[in-house]
């Protein structure tokens, strides 16, 4: 089994600035040094299509696209369909899981959460490490 | 044509006019305890209900002219009941001030949380210049920081969600506003002359923090002060 790409692009996305930070610097403290930004669902499709990333760590509740909907439109490009997606949200109904995983979201973090949830989720999704 | 409204007591035959004058006598007789109906609107409105009315004026006519009076009078309370609220205040004053206190937290939250988190990566920055095991420790209490550092976003998401609970207060109102405008200003002009007759002007300096836009600094603070000497 081939081991974990530390170097592999993660897009996180988040329209709080304090949040992608804090996502940043726990996924450094783990060893994922290449994170790129997007504020918004838009931003971040934008960015999903100009660049091939590893996995996409993604807020819900946000303007003008949502992560419902990013995730959406990333199950729906032929390109993009297989990559991890994990859902980082303060949104726990049992219907917001549901409709995330009906959309196919890879996996999903409530807010707040801890760097073990983080690091116990991204095994989850991209093995061991 | 059936018997009754030959008979003369259906309103639009000879009776109309007695009855219409008993009515606007009563609603005199409201208007004359302070009642604020204007006695000819609510006229035109019993007369296009009574329009509708066939048959003979009978008790159950009179009963109706009775709840109508009834409905005129609980209208009016209610007006002077909603007028007391101070609606236009609650718009005007009240909901801009707190969706703009509300959204100085966030702003104040988020201003502090960049600085928590600037300071604590250079502390983590130092964690690599020292022994493993005091590394260890700072990236510890580092990660402890950045996990409680979460607060701002769900502090913040929870915030927007009053501001929008407050937005929509404030187009309730307004609407509330756009039906009884007139009562609103009679109570208004009161209001303000009763306001300036009791200014507590002490009360009237405790604002809490001013907002970002409003603020003043410390050295204006301190130009005001030296403007004294």
């Amino acid at each position: 089994m081939a081991g974990v790409d530390f170097n592999m692009p993660i897009l996180v996305v988040d329209d709080y600035k304090t949040m992608l930070r804090i996502i940043r610097n726990l996924l450094k403290q783990l060893g994922f040094n290449n994170v790129d930004e997007a504020t918004d669902g838009s931003v971040a499709l934008q960015k999903l299509r100009d660049k091939k990333y590893g996995l996409v760590i993604s807020d819900w509740n946000m303007e003008p696209m949502s992560g419902l909907q990013l995730l959406k439109e990333v199950r729906a490009d032929q390109r993009l369909n297989d990559l991890p997606f994990i859902m980082v949200t303060a949104e726990s109904k049992s219907e917001n899981v549901v409709a995330a995983k009906e959309a196919g979201v890879t996996n999903y973090i409530i807010k707040p959460f801890n760097a073990a949830t983080l690091k116990t989720k991204l095994t989850a999704v991209i093995g061991q490490f | 044509m059936d018997g009754a409204h030959s008979g003369g007591t259906n309103r639009r035959g000879g009776q109309a006019d007695p009855l219409r004058a008993e009515l606007e006598r009563r609603l005199q007789l409201l208007a004359d305890h302070g009642q604020r109906a204007d006695p000819k609107d609510i006229t035109a409105a019993v007369e296009s209900i009574m329009a509708t009315v066939e048959g003979d004026l009978s008790a159950v006519n009179l009963k109706l002219y009775a709840e109508i009076e009834a409905l005129g009078r609980y209208i009016e309370s209610a007006k002077a009941e909603i007028a007391e609220v101070r609606p236009d205040e609650i718009r005007d004053q009240h909901l801009p001030t707190a969706t703009d206190e509300l959204e100085a937290i966030v702003g104040a939250t988020e201003q502090a949380t960049n600085q928590i988190l600037e300071a604590v990566e250079s502390i983590e920055e130092v964690a690599g210049e020292v022994d493993e095991a005091k590394s260890e420790k700072i990236t510890g209490a580092v990660t402890q920081v950045y996990e409680a550092c979460n607060f701002q976003d769900i502090t913040g998401q929870r915030i927007t969600k009053v501001v929008t609970a407050l937005q929509e207060i404030e187009r309730k109102v307004d609407a509330l506003l756009a039906a009884f405008g007139e009562e609103m200003a009679r109570n208004q002009i009161k209001r303000r002359q009763a306001e300036a007759a009791s200014k507590d002007d002490e009360k009237s300096l405790m604002n809490g923090p001013a907002s970002p836009n409003e603020a003043v600094s410390q050295e204006d603070i301190d130009a005001l002060l030296a403007s004294f000497d």
